[in-house]
């Protein structure tokens, strides 16, 4: 393992400490709750879409979440180790073919359902939320 | 005057700050920079601190080197490098220079030799902006154009900008930020990009145009051979740590 590797580990080990970070994958339905820092009060935002990509590795990875709000739109991206996050909850596991959803954009309402990943493995409860 | 270090160029990557917001930071490591020798006001007419970086082998040397690293007590080096120092700024030879040597938030002039870019136009090298795409315009879409005058002067100027040899320059960046430093690795975090490849030989020293801050160790943070006796102190301030 080179040195930056071994940098961005601790950094990244630094950075989830009294935090989990679920294992999601694109196609999966999270909430983000974000911390939002207004003056000098600080809340907690919840930002709920589909996951669409992952991208980088290591303490420089990103993960893009698309919504529809209000008719229009909305892709955030966030940092998956940001100290802004203070938790990401899988709401529900979605069965996708691509690693990055970018086709959903040209898509709207029924078309751009996802179907739920089905597990059907015996005994393996904890795979499936 | 403090004396700078030479760090071996490691790579980029990011660290966050309180905030939340994320810093882009350039990994510099001190690979054994030890001090190799001295330029005094008497011998040489000036004062400077000759230092040393990285490994080399013993037989990949002249006599004379060898010599030269003989005289000081240490291992061969790969890169040499004088930084001019005051006389106060004398740090003894063998001493190794270690990252606390710059204290975080200070800011840092970094010297490197840039990224060789080959034989390079003039779009590339001195941001010209080419010819039109279309109107007329055959194969020469990214030539330099007119490079002078007409009968008068006759000639193209001296230093007129062309295409020709780019990068393996030597390149200095003002300013940039300490972020981190570790002493147990020989590590700097300095904020924003270094010139050169990676594992290319930087000199760092505290920024010419900003103040150095009040706490930063003079002459410098190093920690001294364990075989070597008691040195002739050259600086009653010295903080001297694990020697």
């Amino acid at each position: 393992m080179n040195l930056i590797q071994q940098l961005e580990k601790e950094q990244a080990a630094k950075l989830s400490a009294g935090k989990e970070i679920p294992d999601f994958k694109p196609g999966d339905t999270v909430i983000v709750n974000v911390k939002i820092v207004e003056g000098d009060k600080a809340r907690v935002q919840a930002y709920e879409g589909v996951c669409i990509g992952r991208s980088g590795s290591g303490v420089q990875e990103n993960f893009t979440v698309r919504k529809i709000s209000y008719g229009e739109g909305v892709e955030r991206v966030f940092p998956l180790y940001s100290p802004m996050i203070e938790s990401i909850q899988i709401v529900r596991r979605g069965k996708v073919r691509r690693a990055k959803l970018y086709y959903l954009r040209g898509l709207r309402g029924k078309r751009a359902r996802i179907s739920e990943k089905q597990d059907h493995r015996v005994g393996d409860s904890d795979a499936k939320s | 005057m403090r004396s700078g270090v030479i760090a071996q160029k490691v790579g980029m990557t990011r660290v966050f700050g309180d905030g939340g917001e994320h810093v882009p930071v350039t990994v510099l490591r001190l690979a054994n920079c030890q001090v190799i020798g001295h330029r005094t006001k008497d011998k040489n007419g000036y004062v400077a601190l000759q230092l040393g970086s990285g490994t080399r082998r013993t037989n990949n040397l002249t006599k004379a080197m060898r010599g030269h690293f003989a005289v000081a007590k240490v291992e061969p080096k790969r890169k040499l490098a004088e930084f001019r120092v005051d006389e106060k700024g004398l740090i003894p030879v063998g001493a190794e220079i270690t990252a606390d040597h710059f204290v975080v938030g200070q800011f840092v002039d970094v010297t490197g030799t840039s990224i060789g870019k080959g034989f390079a136009g003039g779009m590339k090298r001195w941001n010209f902006g080419g010819l039109r795409a279309s109107h007329g315009v055959s194969v020469s879409h990214r030539s330099i154009g007119s490079t002078g005058g007409r009968q008068d002067p006759g000639k193209t100027f001296k230093n007129k900008k062309m295409p020709g040899h780019m990068g393996v320059d030597r390149v200095t960046t003002l300013n940039l930020k300490v972020v981190q430093t570790d002493v147990e690795r020989g590590l700097i975090l300095v904020e924003g990009a270094v010139p050169g490849a990676k594992g290319g030989w930087i000199t760092v020293r505290d920024a010419v145009k900003k103040s150095l801050p009040k706490d930063a160790p003079k002459p410098g943070k190093f920690r001294l051979p364990e075989s070597a006796e008691e040195p002739a102190p050259t600086e009653p301030k010295v903080e001297q740590e694990g020697a």
